[in-house]
């Protein structure tokens, strides 16, 4: 408790900070942002040290979902900050000439972020780098859970970046809990919907705005494929956008697919083959999957798996090694849709695959449950992409791919109903942190003097036709020709 | 008490709208004016049913049939009028872009067809003048249905966007959809303006929407009630009046956006409630909104875009009317003469008797700014105005001069006739007064001092900046209006009305001609270096990469 009541002082510091203006220059945020390109490529090994402590990453997937995914972030954020900070010119109609309007873009003062355990990088720095970006003094509260990288983040970010305006607070539920009752200008949250509605709850004490970035079951629609190219392609894309990204422990993962009843044996055969050739035959000794976070949702997966009801559905995989928080790459065949495994999000390796007479049943299936975050399909036809896009709704939809839209800076990525509001990346992530403030500039040269009392019939009638944009009547009214009408 | 025929249809109107059903029996308020008096007579008419249920919105016919007590809103009826809601939305209905139309013109077509209906409701709720009402409630619906009208085809287009080469070969788009069914609160200060503007933008997302008008405007509620029921599809679109109670059913349920005008009090209330569902909200609130007067200015022009800004906008019932006012020491009584010189003409020697000015909304709103003005500290500052009227909720225009910053006047948004005038030595020094306080919706500066001018865009946090004028920016359409911290969050009108009640989804479509194997398992060395390659976007470190170079 007693680090917890230490933090004050460190508030009033980054407030301080924010007051003095200098979180506001271009060149104290080019500079932060510089300063995070070199964490990241200075601590580079570190940082695949830590994960793999944390969560089994293979060094290569650590550079692929979150080293390099935050660099490409940081060094679209330096070239186009320039950009980003103008303000952008708003049209006008001649009812208010002469005048010019604007809207310019404005930090929010002092943010909190709190990040989650399956990408403690990704998920802590890339709402940094936004937050950055726009200006404000920022406070990141790594996960608990993930403790090597959330230590290897409160050492490393004080030394690369200005201390006295970002700094990383660490702590668990306590420190959170603490951390949420301070008033900040934007909480930034990732992680689940029940933390989300406390996270929300606290924030509305103080009217701060949110930003959540939630779960939910993501599913994979898989339609039918005839070429073998483009089966080849397709399942290593499912398969990478499940246990490839950190063990299907990722908000975005697939977290089931939906199969037409006929083209299940092949897909599953297919599943089969080329979990095989990623994992091995072996995939207890692959170093290409991660591991389970901790005993708790080990024990959370396993119990899943345990249901008597779900056992009997395993085609594939299935084991467990508790002593190094393991769970193989694992497939199931119609597990009922009433246990947990099809109700509450799996973030695990477990996929199952639901069958349906057909394809287009899907819409049905996914409308029938809360909006997921991502919703990805494969395949070409093209009147079902069309009737995905406009039937039902996710936070995105991508097709023939999985997970790779959280790489594409220019679409916003963020949830709608239960799977979170707000987005960021790219420019949305500045966009985020930024109030857009509305600025008119008037002249005190000309006035329409019928807009202010006493009020008469002819100021209406004015009022009217310059409202209407319709000049000639305002000309007409004006000399006298026309009444009101 | 000659009441002519003219009069007389008028009167008619309102037997339609401030209806308590008893039996057969209505009540019937009838309002109307002479000689400037408003005169309020209570008349009992005798209607056949069958005219009763023709003229009143659907609700209605349901109260004619539960007679003995007027049938409340309760959590069941919230949620069986969400079951209906989610059940219309499901149906596709109000996504297609000829729904969206045809209510947007039906909406039109009300505030076209009602307009005197309108100005009488409002008159009758808030005194409010009838060019006021035309100005900031009408005229600005008005445009905001024709803006979405016209644009809501770009509006709707998804928004193709560039893809870099770490997702190549790939395209991408942003589609806006709609949220679901979202809940509008409104407020009374602009009590048409503000249930329907936002309502403009939700509709024209393809959401079903509910309304709750303000119960402190009773005639415009229940106008809103009847012409909505009346031109919009109402398996869509739904008015529900009433007060806290009613309002604390609708928040009970699942929304999929809620779009709140109101107090920050109220504000916190209505996102705690959210939270629970995780509904996104959007809260227009208030604060205390200053203007800056600088000493070389044209002051006739500056006085009046002060003086229209505070009292002809609802009597300084507005979210973004000057609350306050900080000039220099030395220019501050050739300003202070110039207003009294203003008021004077626009509202005569007796403001209580202006037809010209609103009245205060209710007895309570009239008791708060009394005990505003009759502060210790304050009440000696009074330098103009400080009429009032209790029993017809008049109160004068009023300018109050140095109040100590301690006093009650300066510590809550004040929301009425009264305008404290601040001074400071230097002009620069209001820039720290105003930032020491909760963000205002709006700040206000009037100076032809460009550096004035930049550092008060840079430093001055609020929803919005006006510079040489107040108010105006409410009505421009390709500027956001909204709040910051205290003063809210999300904004509204002309497209971010429409982005305010839609989902940006971002679709991502991949083609299969080209893969990088390197990112799938097994990993290995090379294949960490392709990846370094792909996402730094560098065309030749992939090259590289795939022959092994580098």
């Amino acid at each position: 408790m007693a680090e917890i009541e230490n933090l004050e002082p460190d508030l009033e510091e980054l407030r301080e900070s924010y007051r003095s203006g200098k979180t506001k220059e271009a060149s104290w945020r080019k500079s932060q942002l510089k300063g995070l390109l070199t964490l990241l490529k200075e601590q580079e090994k570190d940082i695949f040290k830590a994960l793999e402590q944390d969560l089994g990453k293979h060094y290569a997937e650590s550079y692929r979902d979150e080293v390099g995914t935050l660099t490409k972030s940081v060094n679209l954020a330096l070239s186009s900050l320039k950009d980003w900070m103008s303000s952008r010119k708003a049209k006008l109609p001649i009812a208010t000439f002469p005048s010019t309007a604007e809207v310019f873009p404005e930090p929010l003062g002092l943010v909190l972020i709190i990040s989650s355990w399956n990408f403690p990088f990704g998920l802590s720095l890339e709402p940094v780098i936004g937050a950055i970006a726009a200006g404000n003094s920022v406070v990141l509260k790594p996960s608990e859970l993930a403790p090597a990288s959330s230590s290897l983040l409160a050492k490393t970010i004080p030394t690369y970046l200005d201390k006295k305006a970002v700094k990383v607070i660490e702590g668990g539920a306590a420190v959170g809990e603490h951390l949420l009752r301070c008033k900040w200008d934007k909480i930034f949250f990732t992680g689940n919907p029940r933390v989300g509605r406390v996270v929300m709850t606290a924030a509305a004490n103080h009217l701060t705005p949110v930003t959540l970035e939630l779960g939910g079951k993501c599913p994979a629609i898989f339609d039918s494929f005839s070429s073998s190219w483009d089966k080849e392609m397709v399942i290593k894309r499912v398969l990478g956008g499940k246990f490839g990204a950190c063990a299907g422990q990722a908000c975005i993962a697939i977290d089931y697919i939906l199969v037409q009843e006929g083209f299940a044996p092949t897909l599953l055969e297919l599943l089969r083959n080329m979990t095989k050739k990623m994992f091995g035959e072996n995939p207890r000794e692959t170093k290409s999957m991660a591991r389970i976070i901790n005993k708790k949702h080990f024990l959370r997966l396993k119990n899943i798996l345990d249901d008597p009801s779900v056992q009997s559905c395993i085609v594939h995989g299935g084991g467990v090694d508790e002593d190094n928080l393991f769970i193989e790459p694992t497939i199931l065949m119609n597990p009922p849709l009433k246990a947990s495994i099809m109700t509450d999000e799996i973030f695990g390796p477990l996929l199952p695959i639901i069958t349906l007479k057909k394809i287009e049943d899907s819409i049905e299936f996914i409308n029938s449950r809360p909006k997921a975050l991502a919703i990805y399909v494969f395949t070409k036809n093209e009147t079902l992409k069309r009737r995905i896009i406009s039937e039902t709704s996710s936070g995105s939809v991508t097709f023939n791919d999985a997970i790779i839209q959280y790489a594409a800076d220019t679409i916003p990525f963020g949830g709608v109903g239960e799977s979170g509001f707000g987005r960021y990346h790219g420019k949305f992530s500045f966009d985020t942190f930024t109030h857009e403030k509305a600025i008119l500039r008037r002249s005190l040269l000309t006035e329409f003097w019928f807009r202010f009392p006493p009020w008469n019939d002819f100021k209406l009638a004015l009022t009217k036709s310059a409202y209407r944009f319709d000049y000639f009547e305002f000309l007409l009214v004006l000399l006298g020709l026309k009444k009101n009408s | 008490m000659g009441v002519t025929p003219i009069k007389l249809n008028f009167c008619i109107f309102f037997v339609n709208i401030i209806i308590i059903i008893k039996y057969k029996i209505l009540l019937v308020c009838l309002i109307f004016q002479r000689e400037g008096k408003r005169l309020l007579i209570d008349l009992i008419v005798v209607f056949p049913r069958s005219s009763i249920s023709k003229s009143c919105c659907g609700r209605k016919s349901s109260m004619a049939e539960d007679s003995e007590t007027k049938k409340v809103f309760d959590a069941e009826a919230a949620a069986s009028l969400m079951k209906e809601l989610r059940g219309t939305y499901a149906s596709g209905k109000t996504r297609s872009y000829e729904w969206r139309v045809a209510q947007l013109k039906n909406l039109m077509k009300i505030v076209d067809d009602h307009e005197k209906d309108i100005l009488d409701a409002i008159r009758a709720d808030l005194s409010k003048p009838e060019q006021e009402s035309y100005i900031a409630e009408i005229s600005i619906i008005k445009s905001s249905c024709t803006r979405a009208l016209g644009e809501l085809n770009r509006w709707m287009k998804p928004e193709k966007v560039k893809t870099s080469i770490t997702t190549f070969p790939s395209s991408a788009e942003i589609v806006s959809e709609p949220l679901g069914v979202v809940l509008i609160i409104g407020a009374w200060n602009f009590p048409l303006l503000l249930a329907l503007d936002p309502a403009i933008g939700a509709i024209a997302a393809g959401n079903a929407v509910v309304l709750k008008p303000s119960e402190l405007c009773p005639a415009t509620s229940s106008l809103i009630a009847k012409l909505v029921g009346k031109y919009l599809d109402s398996s869509c679109i739904k008015v529900v009046e009433g007060a806290v109670a009613e309002t604390s059913a609708l928040l009970e349920q699942k929304w999929d956006k809620i779009f709140f005008t109101g107090s920050g009090r109220v504000g916190r209330i209505v996102m705690a409630a959210a939270a629970k569902h995780l509904t996104p909200v959007a809260l227009e609130l208030g604060g205390k909104c200053p203007v800056v007067v600088d000493s070389d200015i044209n002051l006739p022009v500056a006085i009046r875009r002060i003086a229209g800004g505070k009292w002809a906008s609802n009597n300084g019932q507005a979210c973004i009317a000057p609350d306050y006012i900080v000039t220099t020491k030395d220019f501050a009584p050739k300003l202070i003469d110039a207003l009294k010189h203003e008021l004077e003409a626009w509202y005569g020697k007796d403001p209580l008797e202006s037809k010209d000015l609103a009245h205060i909304v209710n007895s309570n709103h009239f008791a708060r700014l009394a005990k505003l003005l009759d502060d210790d500290k304050v009440s000696g500052k009074i330098i103009h105005g400080g009429q009032r009227d209790k029993a017809n909720l008049k109160f004068a225009p009023t300018i109050l001069l140095d109040v100590p910053e301690d006093s009650l006047v300066m510590n809550e948004e004040i929301f009425g006739p009264l305008l404290p005038i601040l001074t400071v030595d230097k002009l620069e020094d209001s820039f720290d007064m105003i930032t020491s306080r909760g963000k205002p919706l709006a700040a206000y500066l009037f100076t032809n001092n460009k550096k004035l001018k930049e550092k008060f865009v840079k430093t001055v946090s609020a929803g919005g900046l006006v510079i040489n004028d107040t108010v105006l920016h409410f009505a421009e359409k390709t500027l956001p209006f909204g709040g910051v911290g205290e003063s809210g969050m999300g904004s509204y009108h002309g497209k971010f009305s429409y982005e305010a009640f839609s989902h940006r989804k971002s679709v991502l479509y991949r083609g299969f001609a080209g893969d990088a194997s390197a990112r799938y398992p097994p990993y290995s060395d090379r294949k960490l270096k392709l990846l370094k390659a792909l996402l730094s976007g560098s065309v030749v470190g992939v090259i590289l990469a795939l022959i092994g170079w580098s």
